[in-house]
């Protein structure tokens, strides 16, 4: 068997030209009265592809999914899915299937009857029903529960039901809004590797709707982070995380410390941005960085140094600053470094030694510095 | 427990008389030997066997379960109907005026609901017996069945209709086997509701009625102007019983259930 890894990483339908989207949203508006939930967007998904919708509340994420589900209706554009407009289709009628964030399940029914729910919809046999619901239960580990109503499952076993039910019907997409946000920690960490390998297992479509990045980090093979109704950028996780194409997605994935300046040059492949006196950034040019002009650097903690002694070229990518707070986690620990300027800069750095003796303390003169590669240049 | 002070145990007790005396002294009165209401003479059970063996109320009584279940049936079909309107149709053109007639039975006097049901039966040419009290108190009766059916409605987790959609159950089937056995228990105490309203009524059935179509408050009442028989008593003392008995057992069975219901969660969260 191959290994997940293996699958997934030449898995890239996205960059290949002649592979066609499986779910196209073209130009899809939807209004509610004078609020716009989901503002012109276009956005393809492809076969197979475990994609996250990853957004703040409000910001139309799950107005989309309903969308795909058919419990909105689009106010004005299209949706395709495997080459048919879905505009005019009833939900009832989708080849998809919804695992909704409160679970929906049928309080007066047993599990057993909550699973076979879509199949004795579409007329099936009732041998076959059991036949279908018993290899459902034994997916998701709940044979023994069979029998019982919702109330007398816990959370987790809830989930599982919900989940099991709307993979009964073997949709062509399966789309899931929130699926572990009621979970505790540690079920929801379990759960997200679960749900990975099961998408592969059964080589689904999944749509996953979420706030949690990183649950959309970890279980989705690209990611749309959306704002206001809007897409601001779709790529892959770690694109995603390492180059943000705007202020907003580098700022709403993780942490990020973000230098405001005026580009001086852009040559060489090196674009220069005067940030304050004592810091001159130079860092290497990328698709989104503007050539002349007020320019943002954005640079993840842990891609900064800190260190007692003074770089080899100080005032380039490094500046003298003093702790100002320290956040000890354990496997790492955080500084927040005062610059001259005012401007606070967060670091993080693995406790990969036992500094014990002589650790970097409050009040302590350090030199902030990083490379050249280590963050992107962004619009203001 | 903190013992009960003086004053709250005769605020109970005061309470609990004014509320259940009367009705008490009716049914103690109704095992009279004597044919005299006020005069005690003795324990007996003769008077429900002049009941069964009188005509004319036992007529009546049937008039009145027979106008009662039908009322309540239909009244329960109705206004379940239009508790779903109102809550899962929010903007259709015309909602609050709806809503506004809808209710407004619940909020009418008796008096006026009667008179304006007399005008249109008169007008309409309808001829005044069975069926037109069957209609009357279908009409008083509905909103009844609405306002309970709503709240349940309202606070039902909708969801659970979408997921029923999603997995292929169109609209009917959805209202059929997901929507109505979740609402069932309101449904089925609006019936009882609307059965009990039915079956107390006796302002809008005297305006309704026609001849040959008398329902048991209309016999009580015209009886009870003659004078008050024992045989009345007996046959109150059996509409206390009837009705005491629907809410015991109803109450009864929610009880257990909700106690079944949290013995169940408790269970799951303990594994």
């Amino acid at each position: 068997m191959k290994s997940l890894g293996s699958i997934r990483r030449s898995f890239a339908p996205w960059n290949d030209s002649s592979a066609k989207p499986y779910i196209s949203f073209k130009n899809v508006t939807k209004r509610f009265g004078d609020f716009t939930a989901v503002d012109d967007l276009s956005l393809d998904i492809y076969n197979r592809e475990f994609f996250a919708l990853l957004g703040a509340s409000g910001c139309g994420k799950s107005t989309l999914l309903r969308m795909l589900a058919g419990f909105e209706t689009p106010t004005s554009g299209q949706i395709i899915l495997d080459g048919q407009d879905l505009s005019q289709t009833p939900p009832y009628r989708r080849p998809v299937n919804m695992m909704f964030q409160s679970y929906a399940l049928f309080p007066h029914m047993t599990v057993e009857k909550n699973i076979g729910f879509g199949l004795k919809q579409d007329g099936m046999p009732k041998d076959q029903i059991a036949y279908r619901v018993a290899q459902m239960l034994k997916l998701v580990k709940l044979e023994k529960f069979a029998s019982r109503k919702p109330h007398q499952l816990s959370g987790g076993q809830r989930q599982r039901v919900a989940l099991a039910r709307s993979l009964a019907k073997q949709p062509k997409v399966l789309l899931l809004d929130e699926p572990l946000g009621a979970l505790d920690k540690k079920l929801r960490e379990e759960t997200q590797f679960e749900l990975m390998d099961l998408q592969q297992d059964l080589g689904l479509t999944f749509v996953v709707v979420t706030h949690d990045q990183e649950e959309a980090m970890t279980m989705a093979d690209r990611i749309a982070v959306m704002s206001a109704g809007k897409v601001v950028q779709v790529a892959t996780p770690a694109e995603i995380y390492e180059a943000p194409n705007s202020r907003f997605v580098a700022d709403f994935i993780g942490d990020v410390n973000i230098f405001d300046g005026n580009v001086v040059s852009s040559e060489g492949g090196k674009t220069q941005i005067a940030v304050s006196e004592d810091l001159t950034i130079v860092a290497e040019q990328n698709g989104s960085g503007p050539a002349s002009g007020a320019a943002a650097f954005a640079i993840r903690p842990e891609k900064v140094r800190i260190a007692r002694e003074a770089p080899a070229n100080p005032g380039f990518n490094a500046v003298k600053g003093e702790i100002w707070d320290i956040g000890y986690l354990g496997d790492m620990t955080i500084y927040i470094v005062k610059l001259a300027s005012g401007q606070t800069v967060r670091a993080s750095r693995l406790n990969a030694s036992r500094e014990l003796e002589n650790p970097i303390g409050y009040d302590e003169e350090v030199w902030v510095s990083f490379d050249d590669n280590a963050g992107v240049v962004l619009k203001d | 427990m903190n013992r009960m002070s003086r004053f709250n145990v005769t605020a109970i007790a005061l309470g609990f008389a004014f509320l259940y005396l009367p009705i008490l002294l009716l049914i103690i009165y109704s095992f009279n030997e004597s044919k005299l209401v006020t005069v005690w003479a003795g324990f007996s059970t003769k008077w429900y066997r002049e009941v069964w063996n009188n005509q004319g109320l036992m007529d009546a009584a049937w008039v009145t379960i027979r106008v009662g279940l039908l009322a309540a049936t239909v009244a329960t079909v109705l206004g379940t109907l239009a508790a779903l309107a109102l809550t899962r149709f929010t903007k259709f053109r015309g909602r609050t005026l709806f809503s506004g007639m809808v209710y407004a039975p619940l909020v009418m006097p008796d008096v006026i609901i009667g008179l304006s049901l007399l005008l249109l039966f008169v007008a309409a040419g309808f001829d005044r017996g069975f069926w037109t009290i069957t209609m009357a108190h279908i009409t008083l009766t509905m909103c009844f069945v609405t306002v309970v059916v709503q709240s349940r409605l309202l606070s039902m987790d909708r969801s659970i209709e979408e997921a029923a959609m999603d997995l292929g159950a169109t609209p009917l089937k959805t209202f059929l086997q997901v929507t109505l056995p979740v609402i069932a228990p309101a449904v089925v105490s609006g019936w009882m509701l609307a059965f009990t309203l039915s079956l107390d009524d006796l302002v809008i059935a005297n305006f309704t009625s026609g001849p040959g179509a008398t329902t048991l408050p209309m016999k009580i009442y015209s009886q009870v102007r003659l004078g008050v028989t024992p045989e009345i008593n007996a046959v109150s003392t059996i509409l206390v019983a009837i009705v005491a008995t629907g809410v015991i057992i109803a109450s009864v069975l929610t009880k257990r259930r909700e106690v079944q219901r949290r013995r169940d969660e408790q269970a799951a969260f303990a594994q």
